[in-house]
């Protein structure tokens, strides 16, 4: 029996210790009228190696084009001492560290991931991980309600800069509680949030919502909308990309006092593209509001000895104790991707980070220049990007975009069914994973797709 | 003994200034040239800078810390700390699946669309609902998920009277902590002394108020509801709706069908029943299962095939009364993928035996203790998947508590049971064997628990002091939330 240890033996001893004849006797307060009929619609068991070639064969079967797309998942390399640590049964097979004597393997290493974040970011303090940048987001809005208490309004101003799909997750999660997310539009000539957008006559605003760097790749006037915000108020949240961290200012350090609350994808830090998951959502803050952080914080404290040790704390914020009260529903996060990207910050180092992050700007920045030279490609803003950039097309997209797979290239994302008005154009990136030899196969590719 | 010798610095006070891992970087750098002084990173972040040796030391020890389910038994009730297959891993880490982009178009990912849909099917079949979207990325997500179906459903009615949840008093804290995410009000059922929802109380609660009750069954007391016909014949007649939070399917796997007891809406915990991991606090996948008049409200996506056989996703234009998007993808694929790849061994006849063995593993275990002189909460009920152990009686004479037998558990080599939940049983252990356990792993829990019995009789303060051979003693909680060190900071 797969994965069940019982001999014959065993279960007839535990059925005697137990006064039964069979185990169908232990199900005997079950009412009769609900006992399910056999699962034929379940195939029957296969053993590891039937099950091995069929997953073999699927995986075989998707294309594994060269990937010029980002568009809030990127494509980095991974050094191989992540994952073979990562996957030891001690953190793979280990539950959530309620048992502080018996985890504190993963709650130091916790503790050293909210060190590294808060580093990262130049803020105050870090949660050990929320399910994804979206719904990261989300748990943003949801916070900023609860610490800014001179706001009554619920009201967040959303930047069309922000992700369309992160978008989508704050509407459907925060809705419930009547908070209304405004939109700003964006600066058409630089693709950032346009400050004439920005509310004349402001009145009672919960909070700004800030990307750095934005959907588009640009990069926004952060000190300038930090400051605007609070002048007015608001909290600022910051929306940010971990691997742009280590070259653009720190949301910490935005403006005259820096942002509130802080957010992003943590997918870059060591975590394979894999579909769309498991990633990770990171979450920072100014110390003073961490009582109405979501999530679970590690602290440091000592033992009956005086020993350093580790606990999960502030758990009255949690749902387990707190119930309908709480911050948050989150109960399970995303452990054993915050381990990964622990490990991976820490072999990377602030010198490996930096050049990850100088090489895919200047990787991008030379893809821009090489299909910019193409006849009808250009590039739509003029704004300082990070390491994305769209371009306008002299074709529909979706045509270009399955030429080039025909190719074996992922080209980048088609914005028009999120941003209508950019018909025609591609948000392309290059990671530090693309060398020349992939570049000029992209640009011989699209020359031979608009041809 | 010898861990506690051993005390693990933090990888920065590992850190000297100036050393690189040249293997990950030396040929990485460019210019900055499109990006303008005023926008740049004055100071680097302090980021450790260790060799990829000290790194790899330096965690690999802490993992020697973890109590994990490799290394010990780990009968954690509530939470099916079961066997996680390494198969899953392996076969999840193909390079295929992990270097597929998340935005890459069907067509080039119809390999993985494919498992998820045959996922998606098998969970049909094994807990009787019409469909299932596999999108949410834990419990709680599916908890919100299937709480907001049940408001889109009554929105779309007009029936905006519906303000209020019901949750029993012994549910997971997540239950109510979602119904006000979603906007409701929480109202609590009690319990009668048998374990079972009081259902009088129920009676008295429902009215044109009533959106919905939140259950789990078998219950998280470990015994199965057994008049859950008639509470879903009173909910549904006050024109609430049904919720199945599925953290215990386990015990009933193939057993009994959530949507045979009458239930709208249900969430499974992928990372309980399906024994993907729990690495140390996740990820895990909490997908929802819904009754035909549920289908519209599904959150998005949701993996479809059309009539050529070619698998695709189905998105907002597909099903445009969906509650929307919980994560920006498809939420945890590869835990799904894990999922998928267990039940595939498992197959039809694997399922059924899952709440087989997990409930003789159960009853069996709970007998034992009985002989043994432990005092259970329900004495007269059987053992689901799990039962709770009162200690109420130790807690005045020798005077040890719940918590003192737990951390004692650890000196033995078993991380300890869930303790203090359900929160209306007191002084209590929640023990959950789970099926993948061998007898003798029992009965070796069933001495190390009357050894530790024996231990408080004679002396108390063996068990307030323990854990004694783990790498630290027992922490001051009170002192962490108190004087908040959240994050190490360079010595000035």
């Amino acid at each position: 029996m797969p994965f069940i240890p019982h001999t014959e033996d065993d279960t007839r001893a535990m059925l005697a210790a137990c006064g039964v004849d069979s185990i169908e006797d232990l199900f005997d307060e079950i009412p009769p009228e609900l006992r399910a009929d056999a699962l034929d619609g379940i195939p029957p068991g296969r053993d590891e190696l039937a099950v091995s070639r069929l997953l073999h064969a699927r995986a075989a079967q998707d294309a594994q084009p060269l990937c010029f797309t980002g568009a809030g998942a990127y494509e980095h390399h991974i050094p191989a001492a992540v994952w073979e640590i990562t996957t030891r049964g001690e953190y793979y097979s280990a539950y959530t560290p309620y048992q502080a004597e018996a985890s504190q393997g993963t709650l130091q290493l916790l503790y050293e991931f909210q060190t590294m974040m808060s580093e990262l970011t130049a803020m105050e303090v870090a949660n050990a991980s929320l399910y994804d940048g979206a719904t990261a987001l989300a748990e943003a809005v949801l916070m900023a309600v609860r610490a800014n208490r001179k706001s009554k309004a619920r009201r967040i101003l959303m930047p069309r800069t922000v992700h369309p799909r992160y978008r989508g997750v704050v509407q459907a999660i925060v809705h419930h509680q009547g908070i209304t997310l405004e939109l700003l539009d964006y600066d058409t000539a630089g693709g950032h949030i346009n400050p004439a957008s920005l509310p004349t006559t402001p009145g009672d605003i919960t909070a700004l919502v800030i990307p750095q760097p934005n959907f588009f790749g640009a990069l926004e006037d952060a000190d300038a909308l930090t400051d605007w915000a609070h002048t007015h108020g608001a909290l600022v949240i910051g929306v940010v990309n971990p691997t742009a961290m280590a070259v653009i200012t720190p949301p910490g350090e935005w403006g005259a006092a820096g942002a509130d609350i802080v957010c992003g994808e943590g997918q870059p830090l060591g975590i394979p593209l894999a579909s769309g998951g498991p990633y990770f959502g990171f979450m920072c803050c100014k110390q003073k509001i961490v009582r109405q952080m979501p999530g679970r914080i590690i602290g440091a404290t000592v033992d009956l000895e005086g020993k350093r040790g580790y606990v999960l704390t502030l758990q009255a914020r949690e749902q387990h104790i707190r119930r309908s009260k709480a911050t948050s529903n989150i109960c399970t996060n995303q452990g054993l991707m915050t381990t990964a990207a622990t490990i991976y910050m820490a072999v990377m180092g602030p010198a490996g980070l930096e050049g990850v992050a100088r090489q895919c700007h200047a990787n991008t920045r030379a893809l821009v220049q090489q299909l910019g030279e193409i006849d009808g490609v250009e590039t739509v803003f003029d704004r300082p990007t990070f390491h994305e950039t769209v371009l306008r097309l002299p074709r529909p997209t979706a045509e270009v975009l399955a030429g080039l797979s025909e190719r074996g290239i992922f080209g980048g994302f088609d914005l028009s069914a999120d941003y209508p008005e950019l018909d025609n154009t591609l948000l392309v990136c290059a990671t530090e994973t693309r060398n020349e030899t992939d570049m000029d196969a992209y640009a011989a590719a699209l020359r031979e797709v608009l041809a | 003994m010898t861990q506690r010798a051993v005390c693990e610095p933090l990888i920065f006070e590992h850190s000297r200034p100036g050393r690189v891992n040249r293997a990950q970087s030396a040929h990485l750098g460019g210019e900055l040239n499109g990006i303008p002084e005023s926008l740049r990173r004055k100071h680097p972040p302090r980021l450790p800078e260790v060799s990829e040796l000290d790194a790899v030391r330096h965690y690999t020890r802490l993992s020697q810390k973890n109590f994990s389910i490799d290394t010990h038994f780990y009968p954690l009730g509530s939470c099916t700390m079961k066997y996680n297959p390494r198969a899953c891993n392996t076969l999840a880490s193909l390079p295929g699946f992990l270097g597929q982009h998340p935005l890459s178009a069907a067509r080039d990912s119809q390999g993985i669309l494919a498992c998820l849909w045959e996922l998606q099917e098998m969970l049909k079949e094994v807990t009787g609902m019409s469909a299932v979207s596999l999108t949410p990325m834990a419990g709680a997500q599916g908890e919100f998920a299937g709480v907001a179906m049940i408001r889109a459903y009554h929105d779309a009615r007009g029936d905006d009277a519906r303000t209020e949840i019901l949750v029993p008093d012994a549910a997971h804290g997540t239950n109510p902590a979602t119904a006000t995410m979603c906007g409701y009000t929480v109202r609590e059922i009690p319990t009668d002394n048998q374990g079972d929802v009081d259902e009088e109380a129920l009676k008295a609660a429902v009215g044109p108020h009533t959106a919905g009750i939140m259950l789990t069954n078998p219950s998280t007391l470990g015994v199965f509801e057994r008049r859950i016909h008639e509470i879903a014949r009173i909910v549904h007649e006050a024109g609430g709706l049904l919720y199945y939070d599925g953290a215990n399917l386990n015990a009933i796997l193939g057993k009994v069908k959530p949507g045979d007891m009458g239930f709208d809406v249900i969430h499974m915990n992928l990372h309980k029943t399906f024994s993907t991991p729990h690495g140390g606090g996740g990820p895990g996948a909490g997908p929802v299962g819904v009754s035909e008049h549920l289908q519209p409200f599904m959150p998005i996506p949701v993996v479809g095939r059309d009539d050529s056989g070619a698998f695709r996703w189905l998105d907002e234009h597909d099903l445009p009364q969906s509650i929307g998007r919980l994560s920006a993808h498809m939420g945890n694929t590869g835990i799904l993928l894990r999922a998928y790849i267990y039940a595939l061994m498992l197959g039809r006849e694997g399922m059924v035996r899952i709440a087989d063995y997990a409930t003789l593993n159960a009853n069996y275990l709970m007998a034992r203790l009985r002989d043994a002189g432990f005092d259970m909460a329900l004495p007269g009920r059987r053992a689901t998947h799990e039962f709770i152990l009162t200690l109420k009686h130790q807690a005045k004479e020798p005077g040890v508590t719940a918590m003192d037998f737990a951390k004692r558990l650890l000196d033995y080599g078993f991380h300890a049971p869930t303790t203090y939940f359900p929160l209306i049983i007191p002084e209590c252990l929640l023990i959950e064997p789970t099926e993948t356990e061998s007898k003798q792993a029992l009965d070796a829990f069933v001495e190390a628990m009357t050894a530790i019995q024996a231990e408080a009789e004679k002396d108390v303060e063996t068990l307030k002091g323990a854990p004694y051979s783990l790498p630290v003693r027992r922490l001051d909680d009170v002192k962490a939330a108190r004087e908040l060190d959240l994050r190490w900071q360079a010595k000035a």
